[in-house]
């Protein structure tokens, strides 16, 4: 059977013309997160171990919208959000509004073992991480130029944007659910599973550009942009509201459980019920499948399997 | 259709010995709060509608562990979080972190209509609900002298108390807690179910909604989140069914509770009974919890794994039954 890894930096509407300045550093970047996976589980990492450090890479890299490169509030500040999820004993942790804590998917993760709560926020996560003693530093360490230029033009064109990969075009974009700014793409997650089959998840973003000081997303909802259970484990991204409302992560265990379908079927039948160019999914199973479909333009992703096959895409491919 | 059906609960894991005293004032505002809701049906209000009315009254008693009368966290103030679904095209508010809004539900429910987004906590929720005009109040309103009590008891015991009436294996006290504390998370906590408050609606129509509300857990962590605002945990709804939950959040979170209701009878085809009685059953394992549902059929089903949940429920034909165990 063997263990099996995907990652993803992020569904949206990620044009085909993508130049390569956007396209390259993000490849190598998914490139070298998945090496990292695949390290930890040729070197018997537990899965929820794996996740956790393939999340924190993708945090610290600031081309994805998660941690360092976290999309801006319309205040111009940094909140995060992330969550994790054992999926042999269902423990899950989750937190949001970070925004000096280096690390949200490793706050998560304490919030998980090291209380008697799955969810912590704001204030009370801040001073939770620092009695932890994670790393903190001042919020301005996450924010980038391209961030900053983002809100710019979101506040410009007074929208929510979802989508932090292209500036805000001026003429009216064709799809009726982009018209007030909402592509979508941003966060970043990981899934694997061992060769014993035991899976985890987990996921971290900024949120969406410009977004309502206090918002919460999909990503820190168990259920919504993250699951984990003996059959999968599921990493959600796209349009957070969308995501919260189709239970994504979840229905596609429900799906795989009641209906008695594969995963590749439960995952396309999940992201179909959702609006158009609204999400996107990784998922493994217990038995080393993997899939990664989405109903956005592109999606950010990578996998690898055991028996040596490996993908790095952005746009439609053969094995989606 | 089959007609309007209507569910309110005060929560679930209540102590087997009660005073009777307490346990008729509960009754006596669950049947004043599903009077509300008859009549408000009755007038053909949408479901979504009667759903926030019936929790704002559930809220502004202090009574249950909502809004005024809330458990308070390790500070000894309180923070409050509610969400609300809308079966139809399942639009959702949730908020988390409130101090000063007297109705979180409502507050949900504005997200829900008036933003972008399906959810908001802490400081700009509070800022939203400023700018949205609701009623605000000082955190020192929701505060009652009995959660003050509570609250010193808890730290006394160094454990989360879900309820301060319920002691475990069914003697009296909190000293019987000490005494056996159950495990939670693995961490050292007393197994009592918080007074989460809920109502989930059909209309004649039979569009669903559900609401839930509450204070979350005595001595919490400061920012602690709950099952309560987790739209497929605390609360969901959907064309099929409404539902809403209590008890252990991190039980409910675990298990996505909510949802599982409605997963159950979309993918397995069970009917509300059926889905209830399986999700309680099959999805709660060592976790204590307690829902209220609703179909779009009429039908209206609770089920629980505690011992007692505070709830009452009513259908068009004239059945009403407002109960404890």
């Amino acid at each position: 059977m063997g263990w099996a890894i995907a990652i993803h930096g992020g569904a949206g509407d990620i044009p085909l013309s993508l130049p390569p300045e956007k396209r390259l550093p993000r490849e190598a970047g998914l490139r070298r997160c998945l090496e990292v996976g695949i390290a930890a589980l040729k070197a018997r990492n537990h899965p929820l171990d794996v996740v956790e450090l393939v999340v924190r890479e993708l945090e610290n890299h600031p081309n994805f919208n998660a941690g360092k490169g976290s999309v801006l509030t319309t205040s111009g500040t940094v909140e995060m959000e992330a969550s994790i999820m054992d999926g042999k004993t269902m423990k899950c942790g989750a937190v949001s509004g970070v925004s000096t804590v280096v690390n949200a998917i490793s706050l998560a993760r304490l919030v998980m073992e090291k209380t008697p709560h799955i969810y912590l926020a704001f204030d009370g996560a801040e001073a939770f991480a620092r009695e932890q003693g994670l790393e903190t530093v001042e919020m301005s360490h996450f924010i980038t130029p391209e961030n900053i230029e983002r809100l710019k033009q979101a506040q410009e064109a007074d929208r929510v944007q979802i989508d932090y990969t292209q500036p805000i075009q001026k003429e009216t974009p064709k799809d009726a659910a982009v018209a007030d700014g909402d592509s979508q793409i941003g966060t970043v997650g990981c899934v694997a599973v061992d060769n014993e089959g035991n899976l985890a998840t987990a996921t971290s973003t900024g949120g969406l550009v410009n977004k309502m000081v206090g918002r919460i997303g999909d990503t820190p909802v168990i259920g919504a942009g993250t699951y984990a259970n003996h059959l999968c484990a599921v990493s959600a991204t796209g349009r957070g509201e969308a995501i919260i409302r189709g239970t994504v992560a979840r229905d596609v265990a429900a799906v795989m459980e009641f209906k008695g379908i594969s995963l590749k079927e439960a995952a396309a039948y999940v992201i179909d019920r959702v609006p158009p160019g609204t999400a996107g999914l990784i998922t493994v199973s217990s038995t080393g499948e993997i899939t990664m479909p989405f109903n956005t333009t592109g999606m950010f992703r990578a996998c690898a399997t055991e028996d040596g096959y490996s993908e790095i895409a952005i746009w439609d491919s053969p094995s989606k | 259709m089959g007609g309007w059906a209507i569910a309110v609960h005060g929560g679930a894991g209540v102590d087997p010995n009660l005073p009777k005293e307490r346990q008729e004032e509960a009754k006596r505002l669950l049947t004043r709060c599903l009077d509300i809701g008859i009549s408000a049906l009755r007038s053909n209000l949408p479901a979504i509608d009667v759903v926030e009315l019936v929790v704002r009254e559930l809220e502004t008693d202090p009574l249950f562990n909502s809004g005024r009368g809330s458990a308070l966290t390790e500070n000894g103030t309180v923070e409050m979080e509610a969400s609300i679904m809308d079966g139809p095209k399942r639009r959702c508010g949730a908020v988390s972190g409130l101090t000063t809004v007297k109705n979180p539900v409502s507050l949900a429910r504005l997200v829900m209509d008036k933003t972008p987004h399906s959810y908001l906590a802490f400081a700009g929720a509070e800022e939203f609900a400023r700018k949205q005009g609701v009623e605000l109040v000082d955190n020192g309103y929701f505060i009652t002298e009995d959660n003050v009590g509570m609250l010193k008891l808890a730290k006394e015991a160094n454990s989360i108390l879900f309820d301060y009436r319920v002691p475990t294996l069914g003697t009296c006290g909190v000293g019987a807690a000490l005494e056996s504390p159950i495990l939670m998370n693995g961490l050292p906590i007393s197994v009592y179910a918080p007074e989460t408050v809920g109502c989930v609606v059909v209309d004649r129509e039979g569009r669903c909604a559900a609401a839930t509300s509450t204070g979350g857990l005595m001595n919490k962590m400061n920012g602690r989140i709950g099952d309560s605002p987790l739209i497929g945990s605390g609360t969901y709804a959907c064309d099929l069914v409404g539902v809403s939950c209590t008890g252990e959040g991190e039980a409910i979170i675990r298990s996505t509770l909510a949802r599982e209701v409605a997963a159950v009878m979309e993918y397995k085809g069970l009917n509300l009974h059926e889905a209830v009685d399986y999700v309680i059953k099959y999805r709660l394992d060592e976790g204590k919890a307690g829902l209220i549902a609703v179909s779009k059929k009429g039908e209206v089903a609770c089920g629980f794994n505690t011992t007692g949940m505070f709830r009452g429920c009513a259908t068009e034909d004239g059945f009403m039954e407002v109960g404890v165990w």
